[in-house]
């Protein structure tokens, strides 16, 4: 009976209609500790007393973390390294004078750590999440070697433009069985900032366990005589390119009990590892965010930059700004952009960028920039 | 002797030669697949404290558990586990999280193993908890004497009334008395069962109860047995006045838990609800009374016996109550409950054969009736 009595009182909305309707013991009994407040002072209650804990407990925006540390050396991967490492494959000219780029790719089953203490496992390529950010020019013939290693059908569907045989979807032929290889060829184009992912079905699990990647198209500078600097300042490698501090950045998700939803995010894997140890970045020289969306189960994701606006570049398929002096943009799954901003007026010290859904930033996908006088 | 080893020796060795055979053998070694960790959590107590959300945990699945992170309201939080590192079965834990939560509001706690898999609770109405002092402890005592000393003491005070209506009228509150002590069975496994299903599946609490309530209903039943005579007068209502007391016990554990958790408000209505309901406890304790003409001083004993654990129960569950042992506690209140409708019953049969009444057959059905209805009428009272 009791037990049942109290049930009422536990919804939110039977507390206060409850309190509304009965007298309240404190002041007929003198149970004053225990018994609840009267309701009619409740509305003001909930703006005089909107925390409930003291100052000193409060950790402010400390608190919202993740408690602990990744080991990146078992993960076999450091989110701060893949920022900046580019896989160029190898280079050769062929005998018609074509410049050939070729990778080789793997795909594993491999457990990889996702934020302090909790394991997740995941498919991905060449042990990594996310897969290798492959970087070639335009212009080039690229060759990618894949193995399947793992235990499903898997496949690597590029966007970019290919032909149909090339395109790794499950309809057709285009699976590679576990243990068997396939070797894509295509043209590198167009120019931009674009992806790779597994296009077995189903689409859903292949994409969230981590099958995907980075791939990007420098600009040829000779092809784009109107903005010939620009396109410079893209190719890696260049002096003008040493000018930009760039970096790669794949949001993503993971739903860790398989009920499609995310219970970690991130931006290059790791909840909140740009937190812990913010990307430190001199205010001397520009930086350069190509920016991926590969969440899965979420239609959107986005970036926001504190104190600070930059120019967005939609897929970065173009070399002048689609969306100039802005400080959030928002990217479907599987759309990507090139950002480019600047600290160079501002006082160094450290600058929050994160989803701006609070849901997301706050289950991971949170991170800063130090910016420094030199880095 | 000899014979006696043989008879224990054969079964032994054959057990034995059983388990060889199986750990050898393993003849069933294709149903031992490889799973997934079987990781248990269960959520036993949260409590919103000045520094944040206080939250009892317990190991509750086959394979250790590892807390990996903290969720609140969808939100990573720091937090702090005491003892640290794994749980396993039966192991418990306090984690603190310094949440700041909001004063009436609902607040979701998500538990994040080492392997991804979510342990949900919720503070369903965050409010700020009581720390133990004498001023709470006393005013729990002052909650438990309204709702269980005071109506049980005023429920005696019908004996007068009882005594008017002869043997017919005996006959008549006796099998009113059981009709009474039925609800109450009914009543006191159903809130058992409820805590059961509130606690760690490890202690299977949700069997316990009932193994619980039989051991209590035998060793009492075999306690009372040991006279030959139906237990009557005195005897009888002491045995009524424990049975109703341990129900009480258990009554206040629910009401302490709740309150100090802030998941109830009493008002000054129920309060009353609740005298009225349990007042139906002292004329059931009364009814054995009526031939008798006990001192005052066992009326206060029967009224202390029934009504002052439910004070005990406040303090305890607002303070250390945790659901298996509430389950428990029910558990034996149910044991003693049946164990008393068995000895009224007993005893208006015997009085029906020593002062024969044309019309007691069907006046203690009307009385077994009337009690079971009385309980449900005054339960509206406390049903918000």
């Amino acid at each position: 009976m009791i037990t049942k009595l109290m049930q009422t009182f536990i919804s939110r909305r039977n507390f206060l209609g409850t309190t509304l309707t009965l007298p309240v013991a404190s002041t007929a009994l003198g149970v004053s500790a225990i018994a609840a407040e009267k309701t009619k002072d409740h509305s003001e209650n909930t703006h005089s007393k909107h925390s409930q804990i003291d100052k000193e407990s409060h950790g402010g925006h400390d608190s919202n973390t993740t408690v602990g540390n990744v080991d990146h050396e078992r993960n076999g991967f450091d989110p701060h390294k893949i920022l900046t490492d580019w896989d160029l494959g190898k280079t050769h000219i062929d005998s018609s004078g074509r410049r050939i780029r070729e990778f080789e790719m793997i795909a594993v089953d491999t457990e990889i750590e996702i934020a302090p203490g909790i394991f997740f496992p995941a498919w991905t390529y060449n042990g990594r999440v996310p897969g290798p950010t492959l970087r070639a020019q335009e212009g080039e013939h690229l060759i990618v070697n894949f193995i399947n290693a793992g235990t499903h059908p898997h496949s690597i569907h590029f966007h970019g433009i290919h032909a149909a045989r090339f395109d790794g979807v499950s309809k057709g032929d285009g699976l590679v069985w576990p243990g068997e290889s396939f070797t894509y060829e295509m043209p590198a184009e167009p120019f931009g900032c674009h992806l790779y992912h597994c296009h077995a079905t189903p689409l859903k699990r292949h994409l969230h366990k981590g099958l995907y990647g980075g791939f990007i198209i420098d600009p040829d500078p000779e092809k784009h005589p109107e903005n010939i600097e620009a396109a410079r300042s893209r190719v890696i490698g260049t002096p003008e390119n040493n000018q930009w501090q760039e970096f790669i950045m794949v949001m993503n998700g993971f739903d860790t009990n398989f009920d499609d939803e995310n219970e970690v995010y991130a931006a290059n894997t790791i909840a909140h590892e740009y937190m812990k140890k913010p990307i430190k970045v001199s205010r001397k020289r520009p930086i350069r965010i190509y920016l991926i969306n590969l969440t899965e189960f979420d239609p959107i994701n986005s970036f926001h930059i504190h104190a600070n606006f930059f120019d967005y570049y939609d897929h970065g398929t173009t070399l002048t700004p689609t969306l100039k002096t802005v400080d959030t943009i928002v990217q479907c799954q599987g759309q990507r952009g090139i950002i480019e901003m600047s600290f160079a007026n501002h006082e160094p010290g450290k600058y929050m960028f994160h989803a701006h859904q609070s849901e997301f930033a706050e289950l991971g996908w949170m991170s800063l920039f130090e910016v420094v006088d030199n880095a | 002797m000899p014979k006696l080893l043989l008879q224990l020796g054969i079964p032994a060795c054959l057990i034995v030669l059983v388990g060889l055979f199986v750990t050898l053998f393993d003849p069933l070694e294709s149903f031992d697949t490889e799973l997934p960790p079987d990781e248990g959590l269960k959520i036993e107590r949260g409590t919103t404290e000045s520094d944040g959300i206080d939250v009892w945990v317990r190991g509750n699945g086959k394979d250790p558990i590892t807390i990996a992170q903290v969720q609140v309201d969808g939100a990573y939080w720091s937090f702090s586990q005491t003892p640290k590192g794994e749980l396993t079965r039966f192991d418990s834990a306090l984690i603190k999280i310094p949440y700041p939560w909001v004063d009436g509001e609902t607040h979701h706690l998500a538990f994040v193993s080492s392997t991804g898999t979510i342990f949900d609770h919720s503070i369903e109405v965050a409010r700020p908890s009581t720390a133990l002092s004498l001023g709470v402890l006393g005013d729990l005592a002052l909650l438990g004497l309204f709702v269980g000393l005071v109506p049980v003491a005023l429920g005696l005070a019908t004996l007068p009334l009882l005594r008017k209506m002869g043997s017919r009228g005996l006959v008549f509150s006796l099998a009113l008395t059981v009709g009474l002590l039925a609800y109450l069975l009914v009543d006191t496994l159903a809130e058992g069962l409820e805590l059961a299903a509130d606690s760690a599946g490890i202690f299977q609490t949700d069997v316990l109860i009932w193994v619980v309530a039989a051991l209590t209903f035998a060793v009492l039943m075999s306690l009372s047995r040991l006279q030959k005579k139906p237990t009557s007068g005195i005897g009888l209502a002491t045995w009524l006045a424990l049975g109703i007391g341990l129900h009480n016990f258990g009554e206040g554990l629910s009401i302490g838990h709740a309150l100090i958790l802030g998941n109830a408000a009493l008002g000054s209505l129920l309060i009353v609800g609740f005298t009225i309901h349990n007042l139906t406890e002292g004329i059931a304790i009364a009814a054995p009374l009526t031939k008798i003409k006990p001192s005052i001083f066992i009326f206060v004993a029967l009224s202390a016996i029934a009504g002052l654990p439910a004070i005990a129960g406040t303090w305890v569950g607002a303070f250390v109550f945790l659901p298996h042992w509430g389950a428990i506690f029910f558990g034996i209140a149910a044991g003693a409950i049946l164990h008393v409708i068995i000895e009224v019953t007993r005893f208006i049969k015997s009085m029906k054969k020593n002062e024969y009444n044309p019309f007691s057959k069907s006046t203690s059905y009307i009385g077994f009736g009337a009690g079971i209805l009385a309980m449900y009428a005054t339960a509206l009272l406390i049903q918000v």
